[in-house]
């Protein structure tokens, strides 16, 4: 009986099981930022202990760092932005970790720099104190999020307290319609399983519609496995993989790279392998999604009308109500025509140079809505150097969007990138919540790159394939 | 080396009605702007406490009766969203000891475990019967037995479950994982030996 590329990496990485009943871990790749470390510096300070493994370390700034390049000057504006980009400065010289400043020209959000710089490789365990972690999934890698105190473990020790996880295999068969985008495929597994389905799982994503993705799509994909509650997910590693890691920075070479390939190729899952679930989805029933709510699960496809609160299970429907509260929608009414204030282009999601591209298409030659305030925000300073290249920051800013320096920007209410008052966003971010971006009323419609651009021409909620069959 | 043995909650319950409660919700992105965790109790749900306030409504945070609540009750997929630790920081510093719930997310629940503050669950029916009891006596005196992981809530014992590894950890103090791990760094460096792309397929 054939393993999974779940069971065959974590095998590789047991150090040995704990008395919990949970297993130690070894972890390859530790990334980590701002926010998340300085108290877990601070509990290893307090305890003495070294960190054994610097050099599987890596640290970048991006949650707090402004966009605007005026604002990025030092001292930052924000004493508390400046302190806690001073710590990470510290801790890592400190402790002879990797710091991908922007000074260096090496800065962006944690998880569009690993697999960029080819530091995220098929095989590893990797972990960040960040939830989006999933994202290196697309590799064929165990990565986790993991809190702050877990980040101290992984710094003092290399390891994690892991328990084994179920594995669902999740089937995306035949093709999407134009239009219809990985961003879509992740809303769609989340609507259809729930934001809490994959507790206790990690999702194998595969089918004809993953194979036939790019790498950049199946970060999307793997980046909001969180959102679906699992614990991680993965593609296997295939020749697209391969050839996406080919001359990367931290990638071997000559004989090595040989090696290498060889034994990333051995840890995709065996054609025979066994799964403790498996689900399958339709591409072709997949549409352009847009969330309504407050959670990433609550979303439609664009051409349909907003559910009704009925139509849930009854233990379902106080969330349901309270996020028509919130949003201000009501039930039965079309989602498209929706107006929109801001658009958001970037994040972990899709801030990464095909999503740019994308959206680009789009505005090409036309105009931002009168009222709309548009962002376009690369993933990390290299998405913004290749996109310039391309000149893809004058496609934005000629069509009125702010062209931006990377980081997470309007993702999340840490820096200067917010909503303000009970604006609505086009947002192609990966979280709903309430007051996610800023504002405590501020409220967010994910979508994709392709429909957040529509959105900002027509200022409302648009069907992106309207715009394909001109 | 170990931690602090729980064995037992006593102290009054926090109703929190609602499935999904994010980590968002309980502690808002802006004030993880902050290299400690210092403080960061006052802030727990400030965002729906002033939500509420607005519609002449009070958060059971900011509910007087509810004042000095160590137990927490709420309902399904609780603390999903960002892996924060910020978030059972926040509530630990506000003045939860434990939290009775449907479900948890992954994440926030092995934060919880870090931070010796345990985490049950029970049905749906069982977690909105505790929250009426609270309401009903804010002053009540709930208590946990984490080693028959059941509440007692004046004459009813009611039953819950926990995980249990997490369940052993708490009763043997060994609930931070960290002077477990550190314990074996010899087993971790042949470990690492092993893996190729630590030599980087040298
Ligand atoms: S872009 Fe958003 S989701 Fe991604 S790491 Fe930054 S804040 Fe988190």
């Amino acid at each position: 009986m054939g393993q999974n590329l779940y069971h065959k990496v974590f095998d590789r990485h047991c150090v040995k099981q704990l008395p919990s009943g949970q297993y130690q871990l070894f972890i390859g790749l530790h990334l980590i930022h701002e926010v998340t470390s300085p108290q877990a510096f601070a509990m290893i300070r307090e305890q003495g202990l070294p960190v054994p493994f610097p050099d599987r370390t890596f640290a970048t700034v991006d949650h707090i760092i402004p966009t605007e390049s005026e604002q990025r000057q030092r001292p930052l504006i924000d004493p508390l932005a400046e302190e806690m980009l001073q710590h990470i400065e510290k801790n890592t010289a400190d402790y002879g970790i990797n710091f991908f400043s922007p000074e260096k020209g090496e800065q962006g959000v944690v998880h569009v720099v690993g697999p960029e710089r080819g530091l995220t490789q098929p095989g590893m365990t990797i972990a960040c104190g960040d939830s989006h972690t999933s994202t290196h999934g697309a590799f064929g890698t165990l990565a986790f999020g993991i809190g702050t105190s877990q980040v101290a473990d992984v710094l003092a020790t290399q390891t994690l307290a892991m328990a084994k996880l179920k594995v669902r295999r999740i089937n995306f068969t035949g093709q999407l319609k134009p239009g219809v985008y990985a961003k879509d495929v992740a809303l769609a597994y989340i609507h259809h399983l729930g934001v809490n389905g994959g507790v206790g799982y990690a999702y194998e994503f595969g089918g004809e519609v993953i194979d036939n993705m790019s790498m950049e799509e199946r970060m999307t994909v793997c980046n909001m496995s969180i959102e679906g509650g699992a614990r991680c997910g993965y593609v296997n590693p295939d020749q697209t993989t391969i050839d996406y890691l080919k001359g990367r920075d931290y990638c071997p070479e000559g004989e090595a790279w040989n090696r290498a390939v060889h034994d990333w190729q051995s840890i995709a899952s065996d054609a025979d392998a066994t799964y403790d679930d498996t689900i399958e989805i339709k591409g072709e029933e997949i549409e352009p999604f847009v969330t309504w709510g407050i959670t990433p699960a609550q979303s439609v496809g664009v051409g349909q009308d907003l559910p009704k609160v009925n139509s849930f299970d009854e233990a379902d429907q106080l969330v349901v109500k309270e996020a028509y509260e919130y949003m201000s929608f009501v039930e039965a009414k079309p989602i498209v025509g929706t107006p929109i204030n801001v658009v958001f282009i970037g994040s972990c999601t899709n801030g990464r140079l095909s999503d740019l591209r994308e959206a680009a298409k789009f505005i090409e030659g036309k105009k931002v809505a009168d009222g709309v305030r548009a962002l376009a925000v690369p993933g990390s300073q290299e998405v913004d150097r290749l996109a310039k290249n391309e000149g893809l920051d004058k496609v934005f800013n000629d069509a009125g969007f702010q062209w931006r320096e990377a980081g997470c920007s309007m993702c999340l209410a840490m820096n200067p990138d917010q909503l303000s008052g009970n604006e609505i966003s086009a947002s192609t971010s990966n979280r709903n919540f309430k007051g996610r971006q800023g504002s405590p009323t501020g409220r967010t419609l994910l979508m994709s790159p392709a429909m957040a651009a529509v959105a900002a021409l027509e200022g409302k909620v648009s069907d992106v394939r309207q715009y394909l069959e001109n | 080396m170990s931690g602090e043995i729980v064995s037992t909650i006593t102290g009054s319950g926090i109703p929190l009605r609602g499935n999904d409660i994010d980590t968002d919700r309980i502690i808002p992105a802006r004030f993880l702007k902050c290299v400690t965790f210092d403080g960061i109790g006052e802030h727990a749900f400030e965002d729906d406490i002033k939500g509420l306030a607005e519609k002449g409504e009070v958060h059971p945070f900011v509910d007087e009766r509810f004042a000095n609540g160590a137990i927490l009750v709420a309902n399904k997929n609780f603390g999903c969203g960002s892996s924060r630790e910020h978030a059972p920081q926040s509530l630990k510093r506000w003045g939860v000891e434990a939290i009775v719930a449907e479900s948890y997310s992954e994440i926030f629940y092995g934060n919880c475990v870090s931070l010796a503050m345990p985490c049950f669950t029970a049905d749906h029916d069982t977690c909105a019967r505790l929250q009426d009891i609270i309401e009903s006596e804010p002053a009540l005196e709930l208590r946990i037995d984490v080693a028959e992981a059941a509440i007692q809530a004046g004459e009813e014992t009611i039953q819950l479950e926990i995980q249990a590894g997490a369940q052993g950890q708490f009763l043997d103090g060994s609930w931070d994982a960290r002077a477990g791990l550190l314990e074996n760094l010899k087993g971790v460096k042949q470990v690492a030996s092993k893996l190729p792309y630590v030599s980087n397929y040298a």
